[in-house]
């Protein structure tokens, strides 16, 4: 889109810059500060250079953590956007029927993040969980505290459950944003359902969508509370991602500098990939903008 | 026949979407020893009592007006800041404005463990340890970012024609982007409206770290749950359930605002 090109817009950003900054810069180059050095306590410290950085970045379990969290928020995308899309489409677009769907499936939401790990504990027990007793009923074994891949269906089921009604949620209001003419002349020209979400819907989502998709990534790829509520990391390591990997090693050892060099490489891992999507996302939509 | 699919798929949806929920509802209606002790569909041996607990102390209670507080605060900074800023970077080239929009989204990618104690320093020094503004101006960090990106996206879809034409009828500024560019996206303003305070309101780490007693947020009590005599499901239980009642106000709120859509004003 062309756009006026003018430097007073600046003024219209800067209220949004220090609001942001204040919280961002001083805290970031802190832990930066930190992950330079071994600290002792907070008047003896010693320059140690990257030394924190090459211990992480050889460290196997780091590197199994990063594949496990890779294979979780690539599961995530590959579920959720496409799921997303599709219930947005079954919602209807008036009336009470989208109030009712719209309070409905922000439900998941709203509920604080170790809050559904504790309900999803007991959720899936055996003995006097809903899921638990259904699977139990199916006659299939299911126990995600002794098995991995049990483990990870259920962190994936609760993920799933609590974080596709974002996507949803935006995809919806992308939809409506069409306006409705669009939708009269692919009716006029006869356009299948599906021709009409190839050509025009799913262009017109495309704003929204790289938002869900950036998010999704970012968020999944932060992921504590739930899982580690749920498994605690295990059985093993199995579900140990790598923020959790991470809160292992803060809170194990008194020294801030391998947990901070991890931080910084955890930090230039989601830029780097987030980037690359970004780009990649921009470029998509120019083709079929025209 | 089509439509029918539709309403089966999403009535499906829902269903599973509920089955959590309702056993979370299930759960707080129940004593804890009841919970621990037999599977039951529904609550047989109805208690309130967990939500009574939460009602009449004010230790708990004060925990959602907190909450509440400084949630309201961070959704309005993030929506003033963000509107305008918004509109720069869909309208507007300007020196660094690429760089700057991409900066904004990385202020979310930040793994919180190590990080929040370089925060708890920095507020400390203002003195806004414990304060509600201390928390609002905190979340700010990914929701105001959070909220440049949604509304950009929708602004971007407005043809730019609107604002000239508005202009060369005379508009300024302020009253055009008030009373025709902010209805022309209200289902993006409705849905950053409840994303921030959905994100505000579920985030503990922060909250936690920058609050001791009077600022302190509900899912930071929710902890108290957990005592020497292990967890009261029960009482979590009915806390979860009390969480989720104002953000389901916010959307119920919303609702028209992201069902009307895309209206084309006065064109």
């Amino acid at each position: 889109m062309n756009k006026w090109n003018d430097n007073k817009a600046w003024f219209m950003v800067i209220p949004v810059f220090l609001v942001v900054a204040v919280s961002a810069i001083l805290p970031l180059m802190t832990v930066v500060n930190y992950s330079l050095q071994d600290i002792f306590s907070p008047t003896q410290r010693i320059f140690v250079g990257t030394e924190w950085y090459r211990d992480a970045l050889t460290d196997p379990r780091l590197q199994e953590a990063f594949g496990r969290q890779m294979l979780f928020s690539g599961l995530v995308l590959l579920i959720e956007i496409p799921l997303g899309i599709l219930i947005a489409l079954m919602m209807p677009k008036k009336g009470w029927g989208a109030s009712l769907s719209l309070v409905l499936v922000a439900l998941p939401l709203l509920i604080p993040w170790n809050v559904i790990g504790t309900i999803w504990i007991i959720f899936t027990r055996p003995d006097i969980g809903l899921f638990g007793a259904a699977i139990n009923h199916l006659g299939l074994v299911f126990d995600h505290t002794a098995s991995p891949l049990d483990a990870w269906i259920t962190v994936m089921l609760m993920e799933v459950w609590h974080w596709t009604p974002l996507v949803v949620l935006l995809a919806y209001a992308g939809l409506q944003a069409i306006p409705e003419a669009y939708f009269h002349a692919a009716k006029i020209d006869g356009a299948s359902s599906w021709a009409t979400f190839r050509y025009i819907q799913l262009p017109k989502l495309r704003g929204v969508l790289t938002i869900a998709i950036l998010l999704r990534f970012m968020d999944s790829f932060l992921i504590y509370a739930e899982p580690f509520v749920l498994t605690g990391g295990g059985p093993g390591n199995a579900t140990t991602f790598l923020s959790i990997y991470l809160v292992k090693i803060a809170v194990g050892q008194f020294d801030l500098g391998p947990a901070a060099a991890f931080s910084i490489i955890y930090f230039l891992i989601i830029l780097l990939i987030s980037w690359l999507f970004y780009q990649v996302l921009l470029k998509a939509g120019t083709g079929e903008k025209s | 026949m089509i439509m029918q699919k539709r309403t089966l798929g999403l009535i499906f949806y829902f269903i599973l979407l509920l089955l959590p929920i309702y056993w979370m509802l299930n759960m707080s209606l129940r004593t804890n020893a009841d919970i621990m002790r037999v599977f039951t569909f529904y609550p047989q041996n109805l208690t309130l009592e967990n939500y009574i607990k939460i009602f009449s102390d004010p230790t708990w209670y004060s925990g959602y007006l907190n909450s509440i507080y400084y949630v309201s605060m961070n959704v309005v900074i993030s929506l003033v800041t963000a509107l305008p800023a918004a509109y720069a970077f869909s309208r507007y080239n300007f020196l660094g404005d690429k760089h700057l929009f991409f900066w904004l989204l990385t202020n979310r990618m930040a793994p919180p463990a190590v990080f929040l104690l370089p925060f708890f320093q920095l507020y400390s020094t203002f003195g806004l340890i414990d304060t509600h503004f201390a928390v609002a101006l905190s979340h700010c960090l990914f929701n105001v970012p959070l909220a440049v990106w949604v509304l950009e996206g929708f602004m971007s879809g407005v043809p730019r024609e609107i604002d000239e034409m508005a202009y060369i009828d005379g508009y300024s500024f302020p009253r055009f982007f008030l009373t025709i560019f902010m209805p022309l996206i209200r289902t993006g303003i409705g849905v950053t409206a409840f994303f921030c305070f959905m994100f505000s309101w579920v985030e503990l780490l922060l909250a936690r770290t920058l609050t001791t007693t009077e600022a302190k947020p509900i899912a930071a009590i929710m902890t108290r749950t957990v005592s020497a005599t292990g967890l009261d499901w029960g009482l979590l239980a009915a806390a979860g359930i009390l969480t989720i009642v104002p953000g389901a106000l916010v959307i119920w709120f919303v609702r028209n605002h992201l069902a009307k859509g895309f209206a084309m004003g006065r064109v």
